[in-house]
């Protein structure tokens, strides 16, 4: 069962939420409730083939194993972490922890399916972070399993997150939240998850059923093939963004609801000023685990060692790694690949402009230049997610 | 710990004065320092000061202004 694709998802989510919602009204606490519907909505999400109403053998036992060696490999590191920091060991901790990523994502091309299941990328993007930050000793005290697997785990976010932080999620998880502070949650949580109905079922579902399924190409005459193609790039990235952000509203929504602050994915990305503020607004999860895990500790070894002297050379590099990671992520095909070296582009292209105004003040702040910026991040983002899109090639 | 050293490689690292009389300027809202600012300032803090801070330990809710970031220091050394 997908989360938030259907009804039925989420009138079961309604039901199973009662007694957490009756819990929280009267200022008690719902954590050990929480963590019995979690088993429950993760039995139905990973267990449960809607198609035939079988159990789904396969995916079930794949993320049994899947979650036992994550949690091995974070116990084992966390525990040998305690007196010995060879980075060689952190190495390969992190390298184990993506493997089966790696693989879901490599072995297909030689025809092999041995395992996958939803969520598989997310599940290992907290499972990095914990090691990383295992690593950094922001780990200090042990790490109960039952939280480790509920943080890896937490339904809500589980399929597609977005990404929360071990210390911010641990901190929800271990208070209670007030009766007021509860309403505060709630109110919030059901605005969300009807703003995630107007965006998913009904924007982003209009836009892909009424528009998108006719272009390019099947104008009946009214566009040009390359109006139709335009017309298709504006749409298409519409459609991503209430897609997305539709279902991350409802993530939010529902965690909540359970007393989990789940960070935002998107914060307004169309009226980003240029290509850095848009990956501070667009997908901010997945784009700040990047930062963070991927772009910061390169860069930062990277100049430890001073094995290139141009610090800005470094950072380039760094978004190259960056961008291609997240590309190769989405897919290996060659458009998701050729997607992350536009955005690498785009944001050293910015930096090195952003440098030179810096002195020249060609450029200067007013609300014109703001608007002017606003028009100019927003084709290029369309463009982007043109490539994005496949229509391309 | 010299203090007045900290916010003399603050103020290098986001090549603005401003820092150096302002103390509680959010230095992330005022887009004087970003993640590469950030790693800049680490490798400073690493070599001049010999405090090694961890990059996830450095969250932009803590480290936010020059005299946050003296207090966060001061605890760490």
């Amino acid at each position: 069962m997908i989360p938030y694709s259907d009804f039925l998802f989420f009138l079961i989510t309604a039901i199973a939420l009662l007694p957490t919602i009756i819990l929280g009204f009267l200022g008690k606490s719902s954590r050990k409730y929480n963590l019995f519907i979690t088993v429950v909505m993760l039995a139905l999400i990973f267990g449960l083939d809607m198609g035939n109403y079988t159990i789904n053998w396969k995916a079930t036992i794949s993320i049994l194993l899947f979650t036992l060696f994550q949690v091995l490999l974070i116990k084992g590191y966390h525990s040998y972490r305690k007196n010995k920091n060879h980075t060689a060991v952190f190495v390969i901790g992190v390298l184990l922890a993506i493997l089966p990523l790696v693989l879901v994502k490599v072995l297909p091309f030689f025809n092999l399916h041995i395992f996958g299941f939803l969520g598989i990328s997310y599940i290992t993007f907290r499972a990095v972070q914990m090691i990383m930050e295992t690593r950094d000793g922001m780990m200090k005290k042990d790490i109960p399993i039952t939280e480790l697997v509920y943080f890896l785990l937490f339904f809500p976010t589980v399929s597609s997150g977005p990404i929360d932080r071990w210390k911010r999620f641990d901190r929800d998880f271990k208070k209670v939240p007030t009766k007021e502070e509860y309403r505060e949650l709630v109110y919030k949580g059901i605005n969300k998850i009807f703003l995630g109905f107007l965006y998913k079922f009904i924007l982003a579902f209009l836009l892909y059923n009424k528009i998108l399924v006719f272009l390019p190409d099947r104008t009946y005459g009214v566009l040009d093939s390359f109006g139709g193609h335009l017309a298709y790039m504006y749409v298409y990235s519409l459609y991503l963004f209430f897609d997305f952000a539709g279902y991350s509203c409802f993530a939010i929504g529902v965690s909540y609801l359970m007393g989990i602050r789940t960070p935002k994915n998107f914060n307004l990305p169309f009226i980003s000023r240029n290509i850095k503020e848009f990956w501070e607004r667009w997908h901010m999860s997945l784009s700040f685990w990047f930062r963070d895990y991927v772009y910061m500790r390169f860069v930062f070894w990277m100049m430890k060692n001073r094995w290139i002297k141009n610090r800005y050379t470094v950072s380039y590099i760094g978004y190259f790694l960056l961008f291609l990671l997240m590309g190769a992520w989405h897919g290996l095909e060659l458009h998701y690949i050729v997607y992350g070296l536009y955005q690498a582009l785009l944001i050293i292209c910015f930096d090195v402009f952003e440098r030179w105004n810096k002195k020249k003040k060609f450029w200067k702040n007013n609300k014109w230049t703001h608007a002017i910026s606003v028009f100019i991040t927003f084709n290029f983002v369309c463009f982007g997610f043109y490539i994005f899109s496949g229509a391309l090639f | 710990m010299d203090k007045e050293k900290v916010i003399q490689i603050i103020a290098d690292v986001c090549e603005d004065d401003v820092v150096l009389e302002e103390r509680d300027l959010d230095l992330f809202q005022e887009g004087l320092l970003d993640s590469f600012g950030t790693i800049n300032l680490l490798v400073a803090f690493e070599d001049e000061l010999g405090i090694n801070v961890p990059i996830t330990v450095f969250n932009r809710e803590e480290w936010n202004t020059p005299n946050n970031i003296v207090m966060q220091l001061e605890e760490l050394a």
